[in-house]
């Protein structure tokens, strides 16, 4: 069971900020296709991986990342700090 | 390193002052501060903020480390608030302190690109009542190339 937070434009779409989330996945990449499969809200927000970023445990990391050990996986639009 | 993201409002002029005092091997201090802009002819009424709690922390506190070591930097302060800010209110500070200027002000340009691009923060501008996400442009990604 992994946590799944998400944030700015990604959470409105997904309409939650946080859930837990069972998964057979090994990367970050099968974790999304599996989302994708799961609601058409997942599909919506994640058509565009350019357009998305993704942090395990608070630290930002690729798309092909492994998440076999990762507690909280978040994803985000392009950040606009400063 | 002294890192804060916090709701608050900061005093820029007491904690630039305090961040200048006290070292005998600096030579050079510079501080930025960065403030809310309406590019909308008074349409902007609010920008909300948004972080990660715990990441941010996290992300600024190692990418001061890094700056701190590149540039041999004595001391480095970042601020950077969320929450609802109105229109010429400071958003965030960074203060490098070094013994020669040009790691000084070279500290502070590092840190601000980094800020810019890889700090979980979000904005939303509040344009004639309307909400619009901030969309994050391709020359401040393209400005960590330069380092």
């Amino acid at each position: 069971m992994i946590e799944l937070v998400y944030f700015a434009w990604v959470r409105e779409r997904i309409g939650e900020a946080r859930e837990s989330h069972e998964t057979n996945a090994k990367t970050v990449h099968d974790l999304i296709e599996e989302l994708k499969q799961k609601e058409e809200r997942y599909a919506v927000t994640f058509s565009d991986l350019s357009a998305i970023r993704v942090a395990i445990d608070q630290d930002l990391v690729d798309m092909d990342s492994s998440i076999e050990n990762a507690k909280e996986v978040a994803f985000f639009p392009p950040m606009t700090g400063g | 390193m002294k890192i804060s993201v916090q709701a608050e409002p900061f005093d820029y002029g007491a904690l630039s002052n305090a961040f200048a005092q006290g070292h005998t091997h600096v030579g050079a201090v510079v501080t930025f501060c960065g403030i809310v802009r309406d590019d909308d002819l008074g349409g902007l009424s609010t920008m909300e903020i948004e972080h990660y709690p715990g990441m941010t922390e996290k992300a600024i506190r190692a990418h001061a480390k890094t700056a701190k070591d590149r540039f041999s930097l004595a001391e480095v302060l970042v601020i950077h608030r969320y929450g609802s800010l109105k229109p010429g209110e400071m958003i965030m500070m960074v203060a490098t302190a070094a013994p020669h200027r040009n790691d000084a002000f070279k500290g502070a340009e590092f840190l601000m690109d980094y800020l810019k691009s890889r700090a979980p923060f979000w904005k939303k501008e509040i344009v004639n009542g309307e909400p619009r996400w901030v969309d994050a442009k391709p020359e401040d990604e393209d400005a960590l190339s330069r380092w």
